[in-house]
C-alpha cells in the first residue's frame, strides 16, 4: 500500500536525485586514518583529516580504483579528472574547504536501467571527501540558536562518491527504485556498504513540479536528511504538493535547499540559494590530476561482476522466472542457486516458487544437487508440493539426499490405485456432496480433497487427488 | 653598526670536525648561541630558541662521536628555521597571532631529514606573517634587523633566516620562497640562498602561504654549505603529492668543475631592458658577474625573456587566491586564537579580523576577489594563462643556454618604513625573482660585492627544471671570482 498521494490532474513530477556513496575503503581518501563507522568521537584523526597547518593529502590509490568501478558499473565514461576546492566555512569541514572534483570528473555520462526498463540517465559521478560530523547542542538543534555544537572529526576525509542524475524521474516508484537499484549495485560491486541508516549512503532529492506537457524545469528545492527508502517517497509526495499548492494560489516556491523531518513528515526551510555562498572553486594544487590509462579501466571492466539488472535478465530470459520473482532472487542473492537447479534440469518457476516462498532465510546448506534432487520427486509426483516443503526445510538446516529424507519422514509416494480407492470410499460415503460436485459445484471439491488429505496425513498429492475426481465425475 | 661576524665557520668544516672528533657540537653550538645571547636583542632573527632541545642534540652526537657510531652528513650543524615548519611540540606561529600558541603534533618533512642528517636545530625564526611580505615588517611580533646595517631590513620574508646566518647564529638556516622569500632576504643580508625546482624538496609540514609556488631552501654562508643542505632535504616524500618521484639533483657534484664552455644567459629584460626600477649598481654588479664568467670561459649573450614582465601581475593573482583557500582554515574551531561571538559565524569573524594583519587580509581580499564567480576567468584563469606563457619563454631560451644570470634584488636593504606605505612599492621587490616559482623552476642568488652604499649585491643565477646540478655549479664559481 503506497504512502505517497497521486498528483493532482495536470501536473507532472521532476526530481534529480543527488546519491553520496561512502566508499568501503580501509583507509580515509587522504590519510592513513581507518575508514571506520562508530568509533570514539576524534580516535581516527591525523594532522591531515584534521587540516592542521602544513598538512597534505596523498591519494587512496584504492579509492579511485573503487570510484571508476562504480563508475563503469553505471555505464559511465571514466575521464582524466582534476581534483577541486570548494571553499566555504563550516565548523564540521577541517580546512574549510573541500576536496571534490568540479569541472572534470572522474566519471560521466552514465545510466541506470530499473527492473521495468526505465532508465535514468546519470550525469557524473564524482570522488569528493566527506566533512566531519556536528552535534548543535540546544536551540533547534539546527548551528543558529544553538547553545554549542561538538564536532566529531572521523568522518572528516572518509571517501565519497556522488552520483548526480538528470531531471528525468517522474515517478516517485521510479524514485525509490532507482535508489534501491544503485544500493544494489554498491553492494554487487562491493564499493559500499549502503547502509543509509548509518549514512554510508545519503540521498538529496531536488524536486519541481510542471503542468503535463511541459518541457520547462520550474524552480526546484533540494531536500536533505533523507535517510530511507521510504523516507524519498514521503519527502518527494510533500516537496510536490507544496509547490502544486504554492502554484494554485498564484505563489511559488522559492530555490532553496529544505530539511526533511521524518518524524513531522514535513520538510523544513534551510540555506535559501539565493544568498548561497560562491565557492570559489579552483584546481587543489596539492595535489595531481587523475588521467587513468585505458588499461587500467578494461582491468576494472574485465573484473566487474555481473550486476543485478543483467542477473535478473538471465533468470526470466534463461531459468523462465517472472519478473517479480526474478527481483527478488536478485536481492536476496539466491539467483545463482536458480540458475544452477535449473542447469541441473530443474524447472525455473518452481525452483524461484520455493525460494522465494519457503527459503526467504537464506537456502543454508541445500546444495545445488540436493535442491535439483528434490524438484525432480515432486515434479514427478513423488512428493506433494506440501511435502517438498517440508524435505526443503531439512535440506535448509541439515543438509542431506532429499530422497533418503522423504523416506525417513515417511513421504512415501501413493500410488494412484490406492487413491482412487479412497475416493471411491468417499463417494460413497457422502452421496450429497457427490451429486452437487457432479453438478459443477466446485466449492464441494474442497471438501473431497480436504477429507483425502485427512485419510493420508497429507501424503496424496494434490494434483493427482483433483484429476481421480475429475475422471470419476465425467465418469 | 655591522654585527657580521668576520669569518664564520662554514657548515661543511664544522660537520667534518664534528665527526672526525676534532670539535664537539656542543662546543660549536655554544659559539653560535654565544653571539645570539649578544647581538640577538638587536637583530630579532628568533620568534623561539630552542636552547635546551639544542643542547640535547648536540650532546647526543658527541656522545655517539666518543661512542665511534656514524654520525650524519650534517652532524653538529647549527640550524635555523623559519617558523612556518612544523616542529613537534615547538610552537610555530607564522608571526602571526593567530596561530600564537600553536604546538604542531608533528614534524615537517625537512625536519625529520635534518635530524636524520645530526643537524641540530636551534630556533624558530621570524618572518612576514604568513610569509606575505619581503621586509619582515610585517611579522606581528615585530620586525628582524639586517646585521649589516640595523636601520635597514634583512628583506622577506624568510628575513629571519637570512639574518641569522648572516649574524653568526646558526650556520645555515631553511627558509621558504615563494616569489622570492628565500632569494631576495639571502640578497639583502649578503648570504647564499636557494629555491629548488618545486617538488624538489618536501612541503610537508610547511604551513602553506601559495601551494603552486611555495618551496622549502637553505640559506648559508657558502655555496658548498647551501648544496650540502640542498643534498639532505631535497628527494621524494611519499607525503607530498607533488614531490618529484625521481631521485633529485645533486647540488654538491660539479662545485669544482668551473664554467668553461657553459652557456649562460643575461635576461635583458631584467637588465634595464623592460622592468623599471632596478638600481644602476644593481645592475652593474650583475653586468660584471656575467664579465668575470665570461672572463672564466663561459659563453655569455645576453637573452629575452618578454613575458617576465607579466610575471608580477600574474603571481599577484595566483599567490593570493591559493593563499586565500589554504589560510580560510584558521577560523578559531580547533588550534590557536580564538576571539569568542554570538554564533559560529561571528566566532569566525571576530577571530580572524583580530588575528590576521593587515597584509595578510589584503592578500585574503584579493585572492577571495579572484576567484569568484563572474571574475575567475578574467583574473586567475587569464594569470594561469601567462604562467604558463612565461614557462615557454624560459623552455625556449634554455634550448640556447645552460643557466641564466639576473639581478636578485632591484636594489639594496632599505630602511624601515621606506616601502610600507604603498604596498604595491613592496611588491616589485620580488621582480626578478618571482618568474622562477611561476615556472617551479629553480634559481639561487649569490653574494657577489657591494652596491654604492657599501651594502650587499645579490646576482641571481637560474636554472631549467632539476638543473640543480649546473645551477650550483655556476653559483660556485662566481663565488670563487667574488
Amino acid at each position: 500500500m503506497s504512502e505517497e498521494r497521486d498528483l493532482p490532474d495536470g501536473w507532472e513530477l521532476v526530481v534529480g536525485l543527488e546519491v553520496h556513496v561512502e566508499l568501503g575503503t580501509a583507509t580515509k581518501l587522504f590519510c592513513g586514518c581507518p575508514n571506520q563507522f562508530g568509533s570514539e568521537p576524534n580516535t581516527n584523526v591525523c594532522p591531515t583529516c584534521l587540516g592542521l597547518p602544513g598538512s597534505l593529502p596523498v591519494l587512496n590509490a584504492t579509492a579511485i580504483d573503487y570510484a571508476m568501478r562504480l563508475g563503469r558499473a553505471l555505464g559511465c565514461d571514466v575521464n582524466p579528472s582534476v581534483f577541486a576546492r570548494k571553499n566555504y566555512f563550516y565548523p564540521d569541514m577541517p580546512k574549510d574547504y573541500q576536496v571534490t572534483q568540479y569541472g572534470l570528473p572522474t566519471n560521466t555520462d552514465g545510466r541506470l536501467e530499473l527492473a521495468d526498463g526505465f532508465v535514468v540517465i546519470i550525469e557524473r559521478a564524482h570522488i569528493e571527501e566527506d566533512t566531519g560530523k556536528s552535534t548543535h547542542v540546544g536551540g533547534d538543534g539546527r548551528i543558529s540558536g544553538a547553545d554549542y555544537s561538538l564536532v566529531d572529526y572521523n568522518r572528516a576525509g572518509v571517501p565519497l562518491v556522488e552520483i548526480v542524475t538528470a531531471p528525468v524521474i517522474h515517478t516517485i516508484e521510479h524514485a525509490k527504485s532507482y535508489v534501491a537499484e544503485l544500493r544494489d549495485i554498491l553492494l554487487a560491486t562491493g564499493v559500499s556498504d549502503a547502509k543509509m541508516e548509518e549514512g554510508s549512503m545519503r540521498a538529496d532529492a531536488n524536486v519541481s513540479v510542471r503542468p503535463v506537457g511541459s518541457d520547462a524545469l520550474r524552480t526546484r528545492c533540494e531536500i536533505k536528511n533523507i535517510n530511507s527508502i521510504r523516507s524519498i517517497g514521503r519527502a518527494i509526495d510533500y516537496e510536490a504538493h507544496r509547490h502544486i499548492d504554492l502554484y494554485n494560489n498564484g505563489d511559488a516556491p522559492r530555490q532553496e535547499t529544505r530539511h526533511w523531518d521524518e518524524a513531522a513528515g514535513r520538510s523544513r526551510p534551510g540555506r535559501s540559494k539565493e544568498d548561497a555562498e560562491d565557492y570559489r572553486y579552483f584546481a587543489e594544487p596539492d595535489l595531481l590530476p587523475l588521467d587513468p590509462t585505458p588499461e587500467a579501466v578494461a582491468a576494472i571492466d574485465a573484473a566487474m561482476p555481473t550486476l543485478p539488472q543483467a542477473r535478473r535478465a538471465a533468470l526470466v530470459d534463461v531459468a523462465g522466472v517472472d519478473a517479480r520473482d526474478a527481483a527478488l532472487l536478485v536481492e536476496r542473492g539466491q539467483d545463482e542457486l536458480a540458475l544452477a537447479v535449473v542447469q541441473a534440469g530443474a524447472n525455473g518457476e518452481s525452483a524461484a516458487k520455493h525460494l522465494t516462498n519457503n527459503l526467504a532465510d537464506g537456502a543454508g546448506a541445500l546444495t545445488v544437487a540436493a535442491f535439483a534432487g528434490l524438484l525432480a520427486l515432486e515434479s514427478a509426483g513423488k512428493l506433494s508440493s506440501t511435502q517438498a516443503k517440508t524435505v526443503l526445510g531439512v535440506l535448509a538446516a541439515s543438509g542431506g539426499d532429499p530422497a533418503a529424507i522423504a523416506a525417513g519422514l515417511g513421504f512415501e509416494a501413493m500410488d494412484t490405485a490406492e487413491l482412487e480407492l479412497l475416493v471411491d470410499q468417499l463417494i460413497t460415503d457422502h452421496p450429497v456432496e457427490w451429486g452437487r460436485f457432479t453438478e459443477g459445484d466446485k466449492k464441494v471439491q474442497g471438501f473431497f480433497v480436504g477429507q483425502i488429505m485427512k485419510a493420508t496425513k497429507g501424503q496424496a498429492d494434490g494434483k493427482v487427488v483433483n484429476q481421480v475426481l475429475n475422471a470419476r465425475a465425467a465418469g | 653598526m655591522s654585527l657580521v661576524p668576520e669569518s664564520p665557520q662554514s657548515a661543511t668544516a664544522i660537520a667534518a670536525a664534528v665527526a672526525a672528533g676534532e670539535q664537539s657540537a656542543r662546543s660549536i653550538l655554544d659559539a653560535h648561541v654565544a653571539r645570539v645571547d649578544q647581538t640577538e636583542s638587536e637583530i630579532h632573527a628568533f620568534n623561539h630558541i630552542m636552547r635546551e632541545q639544542a643542547m640535547a642534540s648536540a650532546d647526543e652526537i658527541d656522545r655517539r662521536v666518543a661512542a665511534g657510531e656514524p654520525v650524519g652528513p650534517m652532524a653538529g650543524v647549527p640550524v635555523a628555521l623559519k617558523d612556518n615548519m612544523c616542529t613537534r611540540g615547538v610552537p610555530t606561529t607564522c608571526s602571526s597571532r593567530i596561530l600564537e600558541g600553536w604546538e604542531p603534533p608533528y614534524n615537517a618533512t625537512v625536519v625529520e631529514r635534518l635530524a636524520a642528517a645530526d643537524a641540530v636545530v636551534v630556533g624558530k625564526t621570524n618572518l612576514d606573517e604568513f610569509a606575505m611580505g619581503s621586509s619582515t615588517e610585517n611579522s606581528a611580533f615585530g620586525p628582524t634587523r639586517n646585521p649589516h646595517d640595523t636601520s635597514r631590513v634583512p628583506g622577506g620574508s624568510s628575513g629571519g633566516s637570512a639574518a641569522a646566518v648572516a649574524a653568526g647564529f646558526a650556520a645555515v638556516a631553511l627558509g621558504s620562497d615563494t616569489g622570492g622569500s628565500i632569494r631576495q632576504p639571502a640578497a639583502l643580508c649578503g648570504v647564499v640562498g636557494v629555491k629548488p625546482t618545486y617538488g624538489a624538496v618536501s612541503r610537508y609540514g610547511l604551513i602553506a602561504f601559495a601551494s603552486s609556488l611555495d618551496q622549502i631552501g637553505p640559506f648559508a654562508h657558502t655555496v658548498a654549505d647551501a648544496a650540502l643542505v640542498h643534498d639532505t632535504i631535497s628527494g621524494h616524500d611519499p607525503l607530498d603529492s607533488t614531490s618529484i618521484p625521481s631521485a633529485a639533483a645533486s647540488a654538491s657534484s660539479d662545485l669544482a668543475r668551473g664554467v668553461e664552455g657553459l652557456r649562460i644567459g643575461l635576461i635583458s629584460e631584467m637588465m634595464g631592458d623592460g622592468i623599471e626600477g632596478i638600481a644602476p649598481d644593481v645592475l652593474a654588479r650583475t653586468q660584471a658577474a656575467a664579465d668575470a664568467l665570461g672572463a672564466a670561459g663561459a659563453h655569455v649573450s645576453p637573452v629575452s625573456i618578454p613575458a617576465a614582465i607579466y610575471g608580477l601581475s600574474a603571481y599577484y593573482l595566483v599567490a593570493p587566491a591559493e593563499a586565500s583557500s589554504n589560510l580560510s582554515r584558521y577560523d578559531g574551531v580547533r588550534y590557536g586564537q580564538r576571539v569568542d561571538g554570538a554564533n559560529v559565524a561571528q566566532m569566525n569573524t571576530a577571530t580572524r579580523t583580530s588575528g590576521f594583519g593587515e597584509e595578510v587580509k589584503r592578500r585574503i581580499m584579493l585572492g577571495t576577489y579572484a576567484l569568484s564567480a563572474g571574475y575567475y576567468d578574467a583574473y586567475y584563469g587569464k594569470a594561469q594563462k601567462v604562467r604558463t606563457l612565461i614557462l615557454e619563454n624560459f623552455d625556449k631560451a634554455y634550448e640556447d643556454f645552460d643557466v641564466l644570470l639576473s639581478p636578485t634584488s632591484p636594489c639594496t636593504a632599505f630602511p624601515f618604513g621606506d616601502k610600507t606605505a604603498d604596498p604595491m612599492t613592496m611588491y616589485v621587490n620580488d621582480v626578478c625573482t618571482i618568474p622562477s616559482n611561476l615556472t617551479g623552476h629553480p634559481a639561487m642568488s649569490v653574494p657577489f660585492g657591494v652596491g654604492s652604499d657599501g651594502l650587499p649585491v645579490g646576482v641571481q643565477v637560474l636554472a631549467p627544471a632539476q638543473g640543480e646540478t649546473v645551477m650550483f655549479r655556476v653559483a660556485a664559481a662566481l663565488e670563487a671570482l667574488r
